[in-house]
């Protein structure tokens, strides 16, 4: 039948219709790398978009959840009757109804959907009321009366440390210590004597917030068969789906999870939350829909943003830049409870590695518990601590060996499908050229270090995975399932579990099927984030929906593809691999003039073969590491960033204005390069606002209230304080990317915050080493001795327990070499 | 659970008539409940959003009188005998509204949660100039919190209408707004 014989891909070989769907993408995209209209953006911008809290029902109730005002304390006792007699208020509950713990990773299951045991925040929830309207709710939560006896609550992670006389937590690894990892691969020692320059640096980052314009809201109600369903803004609608069944004690076929467009996530809503609980047992206890929506104040104590984190970092280096080693310490503030912790502790300490060559390398992280509101995952998770203190310390490097900025890094890239030290493996590596893109686009060399006094440039590169390569709970099942399903009149149904939060993966999800069939963006539609009606995807964080739903998405399309092709072949006679799809037609690559339409085809092939719905799926390519803790960092590929940031210091008041970026991004391919370019650009932004101006600030003398929970004193970049930026993306396809793709929802804000305190070094010759970098540090800086402002000590966490790793070079096989004995304390 | 009362409950709502799009509506709503909740709360205008309740963030701008406001400082019962515009009645019947169209293909909205307020925000600016400078746009707009897209498409989309408004190439121009 084929003229032409299969090629092999990945070993196996492709049947005609693969094969003349490769030829077909070979000959150029339809759609891929373009920009057309965002599939949600017209309802978008016309206000038809239904968020979580525009949704409403008959008979629906009101919720609202008392929280505690204490930062750390017992609960003696909870007296809801004075609530439960005020009119309208149809339910009132407590913890003990819900007496199963939950939370995001396995390992961290502390949350319970009411305190009833402890309050560990300012914020913590310990009752919820069910009224028939928000004013009658929030009035019955004023009602309730509870009983604390104060607990003695620690604010600092350093304190924390000490700290062990009730801590917060009975389990993790030690006093208020939640996680402590300590790994070493080869000898960063002997790396570090080998140095021509060592340094060692002790820097601070600030915790800071996602901001999601909307606030979390969420709608549930009982079915009458019993059911319940819940529709929530969450970017993770399966695991919300997992811990939902568990904290209800219902079944998972029984528990129903639709994920509302997010109106902005950034992590922030990732983990499963108290108040969807809340809603979902009251549903069940009442029979009534039930509806709660948070208070902007709400989600500041919600939370799990950046986690404040101190670093040590020390590096040695030869004269010409080459790295032969480095010792990254940090320490995380975790606030009252895990969330995503675990994984941001290893996070902190993962990424280091896939820029430039480190050929050794140790980290040290250590996770506290403290009284404020639980850090997790925003933007970047865990990265953008350890990326600032690199790029700082590069910067200093170079100036102290005299190198350019640029060169010190462009001259030791990490190589393109190499192996780390840490056993990452590196696909495909677009730095260099992210490099030359804004060195030459700002006139670097012109300008670094020959602006005048005031003025100055820096520069910062970063890198993010496309998608962690294992899942939060271990399952050896795909991480993204797409259905494609045909219609008779040409239409295609596409159901997929992916979330969208305003990165645009709807648009990705279409873009890839339609590229793959031929047809157009308004002939799909879409039903998304539904546990009961969509195949499971793992949801929005990690930056892994293109990469993973965009290859289920292929494969889905390819496989309907082939169906219909294979049916087209025999009826029209043309050999399989020569038909072509494209502008909703169906025709000889040969003989153009010889097609048919896409809808004729789908229906000669139902006719043959019966109703077309295909299923594609996606798991992440084998990790090469093996030893415990390789679970975080690897993925199916790396995005690079660079970024040239100009800034003016006024001497006068420390301010930084930041007058313009460069930044470059790779890619791999665009999907949709307008919104590929939107997301450089937001991420660029949020980056700038930790980078001067954003920080989550408390008050311990005051309880550990915080000090600035609203949208105008939270200072965050306005119109006014944006700059011009200037993006390049840069195209070089990933092998395992879908069409080459791979992440861009994280990278470009990593290389903001080191590039701002880069560029303020380069205008007024001072060291910030803290961000964010206010004018008052940079004022303080420049009226010190040592022309410096930062921390200055790192504690001594009398780390015994490392595990010794070999690396690749060292003839390692990506295992420990024994299991470690666990060290049971920490003091410092 | 019962809550019958003796008697019959007092009113607690009151009775108003709304110009919402240039409708006359007829409302009942709790008096101490602001435009932006009578709005989507008591009327279902959904489009409408929040995102402080404090006037901070500019997610609930609607044009009251073809002026700008936030409609979260604004009482309901403040709002009768005004012209209230809200997201809803920014595209005509058969065409969207140049901002609308431009904010679409410029992939201005990520989200989409702050749209509604910029669009009103920007909609009144351009009803009185169809060529702004960037700085007058960054100023309109600087009360306008977007935390997906670093604004720049935002500012780009309101330029590309002012174009099309100015060429009389937008289908509409919003001329009844």
């Amino acid at each position: 039948m084929s003229d032409s014989s299969p090629t092999s891909e990945n070993g196996k070989d492709l049947t005609p219709e693969q094969q003349g769907l490769r030829d077909q993408l070979a000959e150029g995209y339809n759609l891929i790398g373009k920009s057309p209209l965002k599939v949600d953006g017209m309802a978008k911008a016309m206000g038809q978009t239904q968020f979580a809290d525009d949704l409403s029902m008959p008979r629906m109730l009101h919720c609202k959840l008392l929280r505690s005002h204490v930062a750390y304390a017992k609960i003696l006792s909870i007296d809801t009757s004075k609530a439960e007699a005020l009119p309208g208020v149809v339910k009132v509950i407590t913890g003990e109804c819900m007496p199963i713990p939950f939370g995001i990773l396995p390992v961290s299951q502390d949350e319970h959907s009411l305190c009833f045991d402890k309050v560990r925040f300012v914020g913590d929830p310990v009752a919820a009321v069910a009224a028939i309207d928000e004013a009658t709710a929030y009035e019955a939560m004023q009602l309730i009366d509870v009983e604390y006896e104060k607990l003695d609550p620690v604010f600092d992670p350093t304190k924390a440390l000490q700290n062990r006389e009730e801590p917060l937590h009975d389990y993790g690894d030690d006093g208020n210590v939640h996680k402590r990892v300590s790994m070493e691969f080869g000898d960063v020692e002997q790396g570090l004597a080998e140095a021509d320059l060592v340094l060692e640096d002790t820097m601070f980052f600030e915790g800071n917030t996602h901001l999601p314009m909307e606030q979390h809201a969420s709608l549930a109600f009982r079915e009458a068969d019993g059911r319940l369903t819940i529709m929530s803004s969450t970017q993770t609608p399966h695991y919300l789906h997992k811990a939902m069944s568990k904290v209800l004690e219902m079944p998972p076929s029984r528990v129903r999870v639709i994920a509302t467009p997010n109106g902005g996530g950034f992590g922030g809503k990732s983990d499963p939350f108290n108040h969807e609980m809340c809603v979902a047992k009251l549903a069940l206890l009442t029979g009534r829909p039930v509806k709660v929506a948070l208070t902007r104040e709400e989600v500041f104590y919600c939370h799990r943003g950046r986690h404040p984190t101190l670093m040590n970092i020390k590096t040695g280096f030869k004269k010409d830049g080459a790295m032969t080693g480095m010792h990254f310490q940090s320490l995380l503030d975790g606030g009252g409870y895990g969330s995503y912790g675990v994984a941001s502790t290893y996070y902190t300490g993962a990424l280091q590695t896939v820029t430039y060559k480190i050929p050794k390398y140790r980290f040290d992280g250590v996770r506290c518990f403290t009284n404020k509101p639980p850090c997790g995952p925003k933007r970047g998770h865990g990265t953008p601590q350890p990326r600032f203190a690199l790029e700082v310390q590069l910067d200093k490097a170079a100036v102290a060996l005299g190198i350019d900025p640029a060169d010190i890094r462009k001259n030791h890239l990490h190589p393109a499908g190499g192996i780390t030290a840490n056993w990452l493996k590196v696909g495909s590596m677009g730095l260099g050229a992210c490099i030359d893109a804004v060195v030459e686009a700002s006139g670097w060399k012109d300008k670094w270090g020959k602006l005048p006094p005031g003025k100055g440039v820096g520069l910062a590169c970063s890198s993010y995975i496309s998608g962690a390569g294992l899942p939060i709970y271990w399952n050896a099942m795909p991480h993204s399932g797409v259905t494609v399903q045909l219609d008779r009149g040409g239409g295609v149904a596409v159901f997929c579990g992916e979330t969208e939060i305003g990165q645009g993966s709807d648009t990705v999800l279409a873009m890839c099927v339609a590229e793959v069939l031929g047809v157009g963006l308004t002939d799909i539609r879409l039903t998304v984030a539904d546990t009961h009606t969509t195949p499971v995807d793992l949801g929005s964080y990690s930056s892994r929906v293109t990469m993973m739903m965009g290859n289920a998405a292929f494969q889905g399309a390819e496989r309907a593809r082939e169906i219909v092709a294979k049916a087209v072949s025999k009826k029209l006679e043309i050999p399989s691999v020569r038909l072509r799809f494209a502008d909703n037609k169906i025709f000889d690559v040969q003989d153009p003039e010889n097609w048919i339409p896409f809808a004729k085809g789908v229906q000669i092939a139902e006719a043959k073969f019966g109703t077309i719905a295909v299923a594609g799926s996606y798991t992440p390519p084998v990790t090469p590491g093996k030893y415990r803790g390789a679970g975080v960092g690897p993925s199916p590929a790396y995005s690079y960033s660079a970024a040239v940031i100009q800034v003016d210091v006024d001497q006068e008041t420390g301010d930084v204005d930041v007058e313009k970026i460069w930044v470059a991004h790779d890619i791999g391919q665009s999907i949709n390069e307008i919104l590929v370019i939107g997301q450089v650009e937001g991420g660029v932004y949020m980056g700038l606002g930790e980078a001067i101006m954003e920080e989550m600030t408390y008050r311990p003398n005051r309880f550990g209230v915080h000090k600035i929970p609203s949208m105008l004193e939270y200072k965050s970049p306005t119109t006014h304080e944006m700059p011009p930026i200037d993006t390049f993306i840069i195209r070089d396809p990933d092998p395992n990317g879908p069409f080459g793709a791979k992440e861009v929802g994280q990278g470009p804000l990593l290389p903001i915050m080191p590039g701002v305190a880069n560029a303020v070094f380069d205008a007024v010759g001072v060291r910030v080493d803290e961000i964010p970098v206010t004018p008052d540090k940079v004022l303080k800086a420049m009226n010190s001795k040592t022309k410096r402002y930062g921390p200055t000590k790192y504690p001594d966490l009398k780390i015994t327990d490392t595990v010794r790793i070999k690396t690749l070079e060292e003839g390692g096989d990506g295992t420990a070499p024994r299991p470690a004995k666990k060290q049971k304390e920490v003091t410092s | 659970m019962s809550h019958a009362t003796e008697g019959a409950p007092a009113l607690s709502k009151v009775h108003r008539v709304l110009s919402v799009n240039g409708e006359n509506h007829e409302v009942a709503f709790d008096p101490r409940k602001t435009l932006l909740e009578v709005l989507r709360e008591d009327m279902l205008l959904t489009g409408t959003k929040h995102g402080c309740e404090l006037g901070e963030c500019g997610a609930c701008t609607v044009l009251i009188d073809g002026e700008p406001k936030l409609s979260c400082l604004v009482l309901g019962l403040e709002s009768d005998g005004v012209d209230i515009r809200t997201i809803e009645g920014l595209a005509q019947p058969d065409v969207p509204h140049a901002l609308q169209t431009a904010y679409g293909e410029l992939g201005a909205s990520q989200c989409g949660y702050c749209s509604p307020g910029f669009l009103m925000n920007a909609s009144a600016l351009l009803a009185r100039d169809t060529n702004p400078s960037r700085e007058a746009i960054v100023e309109e707009l600087g009360g306008n919190i977007c935390r997906c897209t670093g604004y720049l498409k935002i500012l780009e989309a309101v330029e590309l209408a002012a174009q099309r408004l100015r060429d009389g190439t937008a289908a509409n121009g919003g001329s009844d707004v």
